[in-house]
């Protein structure tokens, strides 16, 4: 409930911002529409934790910097790899563990694997990622298991 | 001020512009689908939010800038999909990567 509460929050905030009609008969229907929207996201069952993962909000604040950070970074090695003369790539396919615990904690680790040029990931299986990386360098970075550590810390467990 | 923000956000356009191309040139220079991928990850990530970042310095401080910093927030979300969905399908039909093989493999020729 307290989540429905909250997504209805977010879609009235969300409208009011696309909008910029502040008249108040638009600003009653937006509010009505947006109950409207979080209630039925309520009765179907999608406005959980993982639909509308709230709990990870201020412990994100610390991890998006940080992932965008590394995106910059893997950005500038892999736009050297494409610009240097000689290609100097080494593809590799590696596993890594992820270490989250429930599925949320996988797919924002897998989906910051993606992010993140240089490595991408191709399959996720029993808390198993399949990544794909353009050299080796890149996919022992990941194997350090700095992200995976951080994922897990912003989900609020280890 | 107004020159500042201006050479700023030209500045971002322009770098922006740059690592797009550089994703294109990635495109067509790398061997294999997986490699690919890897630059147009480029463009979905930095170019993108270097071009959506100088755009937020000319938008000023109006409604257009929360809707930039929305989209960038929604390419962010969408892309590692979309880049999962495309890989998924390729190893489904039977796309195999090309993988490196030791120090002299073809894939390293230009």
């Amino acid at each position: 409930m307290v989540r429905a509460v909250s997504l209805s929050v977010v879609l009235y905030v969300l409208w009011l911002l696309l909008s910029g009609h502040y008249e108040s008969l638009t600003l009653v229907l937006g509010a009505v529409s947006s109950v409207f929207v979080a209630w039925i996201a309520y009765r179907m069952d999608v406005a959980d934790r993982e639909g509308h993962p709230i709990h990870l909000t201020w412990r994100s604040l610390v991890y998006w910097p940080w992932l965008f950070w590394e995106i910059v970074k893997a950005n500038l090695e892999v736009a050297r790899l494409i610009l240097a003369p000689r290609l100097a790539i080494s593809p590799t396919v590696i596993k890594v563990k992820a270490s989250q615990p429930d599925e949320l904690g996988h797919v924002i680790y897998a989906n910051s694997i993606t992010l993140t040029p240089g490595t991408v990931s191709i399959d996720v299986r029993d808390a198993t990622i399949e990544v794909h990386a353009i050299t080796r360098e890149m996919a022992e970075g990941l194997q350090t298991g700095e992200m995976d550590r951080r994922v897990t810390r912003m989900e609020g467990a280890g | 001020m107004d020159l500042a923000l201006d050479l700023l956000s030209w500045f971002c356009l322009v770098a922006g512009v740059l690592f797009g191309v550089t994703a294109g040139i990635g495109l067509l220079r790398l061997p294999d689908l997986f490699t690919r991928m890897h630059a147009a990850g480029i463009g979905d990530t930095l170019a993108a939010a270097l071009v959506v970042l100088g755009l937020t310095l000319q938008a000023g401080l109006t409604i257009n800038l929360i809707k930039l910093a929305l989209i960038m927030v929604f390419i962010l979300l969408t892309s590692p999909t979309s880049t999962h969905a495309l890989a998924k399908a390729a190893l489904h039909g039977g796309v195999k990567p090309l993988l490196d093989s030791g120090k002299d493999d073809p894939s390293s020729k230009t």
